[in-house]
């Protein structure tokens, strides 16, 4: 048997450890654990799989498991929903890649002046791109950042309520909820849905204006929308929530941003969404940011409670530096003050999020410019209307909100007589991931599943999901 | 016999990087996209015409406009004005355990099996997810002693976040919620225990120490009642400081049937000598950023393993992974769910990864980890306390674990240099600033490093060579510190002590900056 040393723990070699025993002035480890009590140690060895000491067989290992999953490169992916498959450019992985980023943390502007000046850069880029002054660093997610707005929202106007539009994903409404805690906590925000048209997908003003009040602090919705239609009356609904003195918050997919209005062009006071379209890989979910962006009006700015870098000058001519901007009174970072009270200015948790992505979006941003999200968005409007063409044309298929729609659009398969998830098993017979299954989640949609087209499907590849469809579908 | 230690003559890149807006040129492309076939083409009409017209965007983002070699020079010289861990000795980020991320988990969790996955892939196509999932759930349960494990929570701060959603749910079903609106803490504790619970809707009570430094028992049972919802604390603290009365304090909040919540974000120094089970927590988390070695990119991805007793199982976030003998299932029906804390199931890559770190490593890997850190520690320790100008506050005569919080204060009345001057002035010796402490010190001129089993005898004593030079030049030519960083990628910023907290300082884009630049130079013209 080979000596036990670890490559990834220099002090391992027990002479080294001996030596600094030695220096430190104790005869053994365990007199340097004297502070913990013989009742709280645990008294076995830590019963855990036996390891793979050496880095080849680990790799082998962990492949053994890791090939068991199905990609999306080697099978044909129609799965979007709110976490989706576009082309992440090799700069983009590049960048992210540098050791510098992965493996920095807390260091501050001398240490890691790069850092912060990528940071500031994704701030604006991402803050230009969605049509706002501002936005910060991320936070966890689309859902994590709806729901922090709509409780800076709820600060900002010192009401209790807000309005969400029905058609928000389920998992982010889910995010919400919590965010705005149960009825019986005191600072519980209600959420009141409003329903949408069955046909169209869009707003039903008549409820809004039922539900709107001197008590509503925000109006959100998504646009484009989690079932994939755009939300034309941006605009309307913006005049409705401000005469009633609401916050217009709008969730966004950042890829449309070349295509589709900026929402501050039809109103919007706070845009959210998840950045990871922009260049970061899908990780079965983990690939997740959520940014918050808005007006640099100082109401909105110190109420984020996520973290922002401001530009500054130094002492050195001509040389740009950067700073935390309230790092200690905005964020959770100093939310007591020197006798452990609370600062009354304290707002919402932050913490590590999701910065490498930031790091990876801003290059993404930076490589496409205004062109290059101009054509990515065109050509994921032809791409996703040429599927919806074809689906159509296949008995018993109907596309709901097909003509209004961006990247996505629900396929409803009642007339099939065949339900969503048999479907779905199938067609991975045939290597095709079909789209989420919303049966469940908007049964007044009937059997439909939400299909999601972008930029890297192929026309073969629409064309081959179709063929396969019919053929499934006629059996 | 010491060695002696030669500082290096470092000096950290100089790009002086203009800001991406202002470099390239109109009509530059950094990459171009699939355009839709020509078929697609000619049989839709345009783009345009499937978006209303008022939904079309007026105006083109303003976005930089420029060539690939130009975007990945750019970044490129920004990535050289940071230093990783990678690239310096970061003993200096105490409490965050930057400890080395092995190269060959990157490749892992770079591999189409685990970066090309989408969340919503029918169950039997994410097998292999699921199984890393849930053998480092039951790794985790066995590490802590807690039943279940969830890694929704994208980071620690929302793990936190999620046990006082639990506490809420827990409450709920036992009709206390309205009663039950307090959540206590230790000021040394992250100041997330406070924030995290905050936004749950609890009211937080932080106990301050007592003259020796340990949160106080006493002070905890005056404070606890039927008002009580739980107790949110670390242990060691972030000063070291591990409290042996840790079971005592549980026990008082138990009392009053409150529930108690361990802290582990940073566990590197206790791991496989003390769990949480044996000190009577019904939950806590590990960030497996820190203790189980996936990088900290920048802040973040992170992952903030939750875990919990029996009892609250069924309140954990859905959905949860469970395991028949034969496959691996994702459970979605569990009526006393909190539901989501975040969407889908958490950052899995860096599960991935703390399980292929936990798995290169076995039982008494982990074992040597903490044992070396916490010796790592003590000799660091022992290096600084021999430097003019350092003090090690309170528990006196008393071991710390895996990290210390000391105090520059002497350093501070014997020649006006601060622990922020110090800090600085660390850069110029190639090594990241330290961290001070969280807000407010009470530790006064804080530095608080963690010399993690990463480290070797020489980067420690390199570490703490930095140190002693610049207490050197302190009392010899304080100057020198006050006005650095001198060999960094920029110098000091002018309004250093003031711009966090003046919003009217800030240009939060680069829009921003040009407007207010803008009204600055306008304002001169007025003047003149």
């Amino acid at each position: 048997m080979f000596k036990k040393v670890y490559p990834y723990i220099p002090n391992s070699v027990p002479e080294i450890k001996e030596e600094m025993l030695k220096e430190i002035g104790v005869k053994g480890v365990e007199e340097l654990y004297e502070e913990i009590p013989k009742k709280l140690r645990l008294k076995r060895k830590l019963n855990i799989p036996k390891p793979f000491p050496d880095e080849y067989s680990l790799k082998k290992h962990v492949m053994s498991i890791l090939s068991k999953n199905k990609t999306c490169e080697e099978n044909l992916n129609f799965l979007g929903g709110g976490c989706w498959q576009h082309y992440i450019p090799a700069v983009c992985k590049e960048i992210m890649g540098r050791s510098e980023v992965l493996t920095a943390y807390a260091g501050e502007q001398y240490s890691d002046h790069g850092k912060f000046q990528i940071f500031f850069e994704y701030q604006s880029e991402l803050a230009a791109l969605v049509g706002m002054e501002v936005a910060s660093l991320p936070t966890y997610s689309w859902g994590m950042a709806a729901g922090l707005v709509i409780r800076m929202a709820s600060r900002i106007t010192g009401r209790k309520e807000v309005l969400v539009s029905k058609t928000v994903a389920p998992e982010r409404l889910s995010v919400i909820r919590n965010l705005c805690q149960p009825a019986a906590m005191p600072s519980h925000i209600d959420i009141k849905l409003v329903e949408y048209d069955i046909k169209t997908g869009l707003f039903n003003f008549d409820d809004l204006r039922r539900k709107i009040s001197s008590k509503t602090a925000a109006v959100y919705i998504e646009n484009p929308s989690y079932l994939g239609f755009i939300e034309t009356q941006g605009k309307e609904i913006s005049d409705i929530a401000h005469v009633n003195g609401a916050e217009f918050i709008v969730g966004v997919d950042p890829i449309s941003m070349g295509v589709l209005s900026a929402p501050s062009d039809y109103g919007a006071d706070i845009v959210v969404g998840t950045a990871q379209p922009l260049g970061i890989a899908m990780q079965c979910g983990g690939g997740e940011l959520g940014f918050i962006a808005h007006s640099a009006g100082e109401k909105y700015v110190v109420e984020n409670p996520t973290l922002m870098v401001t530009i500054t000058d130094t002492v050195e001519e001509r040389e740009y530096g950067f700073a935390w901007a309230g790092f200690d009174f905005r964020t959770s970072y100093g939310v007591r003050n020197e006798s452990g009270k609370i600062r009354s200015e304290s707002k919402d948790f932050t913490g590590t999020t999701s910065c490498l992505f930031a790091v990876g979006a801003a290059v993404y941003m930076a490589l496409m410019g205004p062109q290059g999200f101009k054509e990515i968005g065109e050509t994921i409007v032809l791409k996703s209307h040429y599927a919806i063409e074809l689906l159509s044309e296949i008995k018993g298929v109907k596309v709901i909100f097909g003509p209004n729609s961006f990247k996505e659009f629900v396929v409803n398969f009642d007339e099939t007589g065949r339900n969503v998830k048999d479907i779905n098993k199938t067609l991975l017979n045939y290597n095709i991931f079909g789209g989420k299954d919303i049966s469940k989640e908007f049964p007044e949609l009937g059997n439909s599943a939400l299909y999601c087209v972008t930029e890297i499907h192929t026309k073969e590849d629409i064309e081959r999901l179709v063929n396969v469809l019919k053929e499934v579908l006629s059996k | 016999m010491k060695k002696e230690v030669n500082l290096r003559k470092y000096h950290a890149p100089v790009w002086n990087e203009p800001i991406i807006m202002e470099i390239g040129r109109k009509g530059q492309r950094g990459i171009l996209v699939p355009e839709a076939e020509e078929e697609i083409r000619k049989k839709l009409d345009d783009a345009e015409s499937y978006i209303s017209a008022n939904m079309r965007r007026r105006e083109l983002p303003k976005l930089p406009e420029l060539a690939q070699p130009q975007v990945v020079r750019h970044y490129i010289h920004l990535t050289q004005e940071i230093l990783g861990m990678d690239e310096t000795i970061d003993i200096s980020s105490g409490t965050c355990t930057m400890k080395y991320s092995p190269k060959v988990n990157e490749i892992l969790a770079g591999m189409p099996q685990m970066a090309d996955v989408h969340p919503f892939q029918d169950e039997d196509t994410i097998q292999g997810i699921l199984e890393i999932i849930y053998k480092l759930d039951l790794i985790c349960r066995e590490i802590s002693g807690m039943d279940y494990f969830t890694f929704q929570p994208g980071g620690g701060s929302q793990a936190i976040y999620t046990n006082a959603c639990l506490l809420r749910a827990y409450y709920e079903s036992k009709g206390e919620l309205a009663q039950r609106d307090e959540v206590i803490t230790t000021i040394f504790s992250h100041p997330v225990d406070t924030a995290s619970p905050r936004t749950a809707g609890f009211k937080v009570i932080s106990l301050m120490p007592n003259t020796k430094g340990y949160p106080d028992l006493d002070s905890l049972k005056s404070i606890c009642s039927e008002r009580t919802a739980g107790l949110f604390i670390t242990n060691p603290e972030d000063t070291g400081i591990f409290n042996p009365g840790v079971q005592e304090f549980v026990n008082a909040v138990h009392e009053v049937g409150g529930l108690c919540f361990y802290d582990q974000a940073n566990l590197n120094g206790i791991m496989g000598i003390a769990r949480a089970r044996e000190a009577g927590f019904d939950a806590c988390h590990f960030n497996l950023h820190k203790t189980f070695s996936s990088p900290h990119g920048s802040l973040g991805p992170g992952c903030g393993a939750y875990g919990v007793k029996e009892e609250l199982a069924k309140f954990l976030p859905v959905p949860v992974v469970t395991f028949n003998s034969e496959k691996y299932h994702l459970e979605y029906d569990k009526p006393s769910s909190i539901g989501k804390v975040r969407e889908f199931l958490g950052n899995i890559e860096v599960v991935l990864k703390a399980y292929a770190w936990i798995m290169s490593m076995g039982a008494e890997g982990l074992l040597e980890t903490a044992h070396v850190a916490v010796i790592n520690n003590n000799y660091l320790e022992k290096l600084l306390l021999a430097i003019p100008g350092i003090t090690k506050p309170y528990a006196e005569g008393k071991r710390r674990l895996d990290q210390v919080r000391y105090s520059f204060e002497k350093l501070k009345e014997d020649t006006g240099v601060g622990t922020i001057d110090v800090m600085n002035r660390m850069v110029d010796f190639g090594i990241v600033n330290y961290f001070p402490s969280h807000v407010p010190w009470i530790v006064s001129e804080p530095m608080t490093p963690e010399p993690c089993e990463s480290y070797s005898k020489e980067d420690i004593e390199y570490w703490a060579a930095v140190i002693r030079q610049v207490s050197k030049e302190a009392y010899s030519n304080p100057e020198i510190v006050k006005t650095a960083p001198h060999n960094s990628s920029s110098h000091k910023i002018i309004n250093a002590e003031t711009i966090d907290e003046h919003p009217q300082l800030w240009a939060l884009s680069w829009n921003a900056y040009l407007k207010k630049k803008r009204v600055g130079e306008e304002n001169v013209k007025i003047k003149k």
